[in-house]
């Protein structure tokens, strides 16, 4: 019972992270019906970012923030330069693209810094938490982790709700059309998307890599994970993206705990496969999606 | 009827009227091998309605895209009060001052009825100006259209097609627009919620002047609340004339509009 308290409280923790990828791949989903492979690679590379601060100043949050601008800056960068260009072809280009930068990310970061694994700080204590004399499974850095994602989330989301700004990129999303014909800059609204997504993106890095060291390739599962968490929440809904990276999250820690570590990738493919298989636009989602 | 304190030089119509005329030139528009119009030409003058008729297939709706920036056209010039705005995008078209109701479409049905005349609120010149001023154009809105107050939370989807329609062209009203575009705005809807859109139209345009472009297979009921008609065929003006005289041209009526 404790062992199930523990991966469940894990689970979440992980699923946190997860979710943060899965939102980021949502808001540029909606906006554009675009699948941005280059969101890990994205994050993996302002998560180098911050090591390179945290290493010249000593300071973590230094290293934090300037992650987080980074991830806004690679964001904006990215839509404008390589994005933008490939609106109004055919949508495998802009697949294509995002593949293609994914692939210049690694190129890169393996040429600045090198392909060895590095150690990444952890903002808080990771020595596991305990009630009484029970271990919880979770350390003060966990409960950061989702305090940090679930906090970014809902002020993403009463942005959305009660901002014009956000009316605009709902009103976009959902039909770009009418959106120009009110005289809304949708070209616009799609940077901030990727903005946006660049945020979340570097938020997760910053998270997940005290667990997974860095190196170019050290986001490829996340993104993976991230992923099907945003196929299982379905593609169009920022909610789903929440829930379903905590469902995954939670079912990969019973899955590692339960059936030991070897099996998690394996697990996430085969629920990415099963739910594309019997409900492809997701849980939460109403309309038919498309597969890419 | 209040309106903003204009920067840009009075572009929007106000109380005192002031519908943009709006000339369409020689316009050649189509989709890849059909060529939807062929060498159009039509006036509005301000404050006027102009209805547009004809067939299925006409380019009726190809003209208002044109006129809006939907459609890019290949040749000829679009003029609103005698500037060029040929091939500009909808987005700048909208701040310009036109108001696009398109078939079908002019709500968005997963927002609300108040987030969907907030986006009337988009076009508005001056961020700053758009939040001390929007409450009181909703507030306009909602006395003008009861039926949108009661509603207002609730998704537009929800709405009945008269409903949706009152809140596209509502929606359309809130941007304070020179010239208002409307593809076929009683389509699908009982003809006695019909007649009161086009009630509607007629107010709204001899209370605020707003220059009207009116799309309709309805040629009958548009034609008595026009001052203008313009019958398009196969993407060719056949005849343009006071909308009186061309109610009373039986020969035209039963040639083109079916009545």
């Amino acid at each position: 019972m404790v062992e199930f308290l523990q991966f469940t409280l894990s689970g979440i923790s992980f699923g946190m992270i997860y979710a943060a990828i899965a939102l980021s791949l949502v808001l540029i989903w909606r906006g554009t019906r675009l699948l941005n492979f280059a969101q890990g690679g994205m994050a993996m590379f302002t998560t180098y970012i911050a090591i390179e601060v945290i290493y010249h100043t000593g300071s973590y949050w230094a290293g934090f923030v300037v992650a987080l601008a980074a991830g806004i800056v690679l964001g904006t960068v990215a839509e404008l330069t390589v994005i933008k260009p490939a609106a109004g072809k055919p949508e495998l280009n802009a697949v294509i693209i995002t593949i293609g930068l994914l692939v210049l990310l690694e190129g890169l970061a393996g040429i600045f810094y090198g392909g060895q694994f590095r150690s990444f700080p952890a903002a808080f204590s990771v020595t596991g938490l305990r009630v009484g004399s029970t271990a919880l499974g979770v350390s003060r850095f966990d409960v950061f982790v989702a305090a940090a994602v679930l906090v970014t989330t809902l002020l993403l989301a009463a942005g959305f709700r009660y901002t014009s700004a956000g009316l605009r990129m709902r009103a976009a999303a959902f039909n770009a059309t009418v959106a120009r014909l009110n005289g809304i800059r949708v070209a616009r609204v799609i940077t901030v998307g990727w903005a946006l997504a660049g945020l979340l993106g570097a938020l997760a890095g910053i998270l997940v890599s005290p667990s997974t060291f860095l190196y170019p390739n050290s986001m490829d599962t996340i993104f993976v994970f991230g992923f099907t968490a945003a196929v299982i929440g379905g593609l169009d809904s920022p909610l789903g993206a929440v829930i379903g990276g905590l469902l995954l999250g939670v079912a990969l820690s019973y899955a590692s705990g339960y059936l030991g570590s070897q099996v998690t990738a394996l697990v996430a493919l085969g629920i990415l496969v099963v739910v594309l298989m019997i409900r492809p636009a997701g849980i939460f989602s109403g309309a038919q999606v498309r597969r890419v | 009827m209040s309106s903003p304190a204009e920067a840009d030089g009075g572009q929007r119509a106000s109380a005192a009227g002031g519908g943009a005329a709006l000339a369409v030139e020689d316009l050649v528009a189509g989709y890849g091998e059909v060529l939807a119009l062929n060498h159009v030409t039509i006036e509005a003058s301000g404050a006027s309605i102009t209805a547009v008729l004809g067939a299925n297939g006409a380019g009726k709706t190809t003209l208002l895209r044109a006129i809006s920036g939907m459609v890019r056209p290949r040749s000829g010039r679009i003029l609103l009060d005698g500037v060029n705005r040929t091939g500009r995008s909808p987005e700048e078209l909208a701040r310009a001052g036109i108001a696009h109701v398109p078939e079908g479409q002019g709500v968005i049905p997963e927002l609300t009825v108040e987030e969907n005349l907030r986006l009337g609120t988009m076009a508005w010149p001056g961020s700053a100006r758009r939040r001390a001023d929007r409450g009181a154009a909703l507030a306009e809105a909602y006395e003008r259209f009861g039926v949108l107050a009661d509603r207002r939370r609730k998704l537009a989807g929800t709405l009945s097609g008269g409903e949706r329609q009152m809140l596209a062209i509502a929606r359309a009203l809130i941007a304070r627009p020179r010239l208002l575009l409307l593809d076929e705005p009683s389509l699908g809807l009982a003809p006695l919620i019909m007649a009161q859109v086009m009630d509607m139209v007629v107010r709204l345009s001899r209370e605020s002047g707003i220059t009207v472009v009116l799309v309709e297979q309805n040629a009958r009921a548009a034609l008595s609340i026009a001052d203008h008609g313009v019958v398009l065929n196969l993407g060719r003006v056949v005849a343009a004339a006071d909308a009186k005289d061309l109610a009373a041209d039986v020969a035209l009526r039963h040639h083109y509009l079916g009545f």
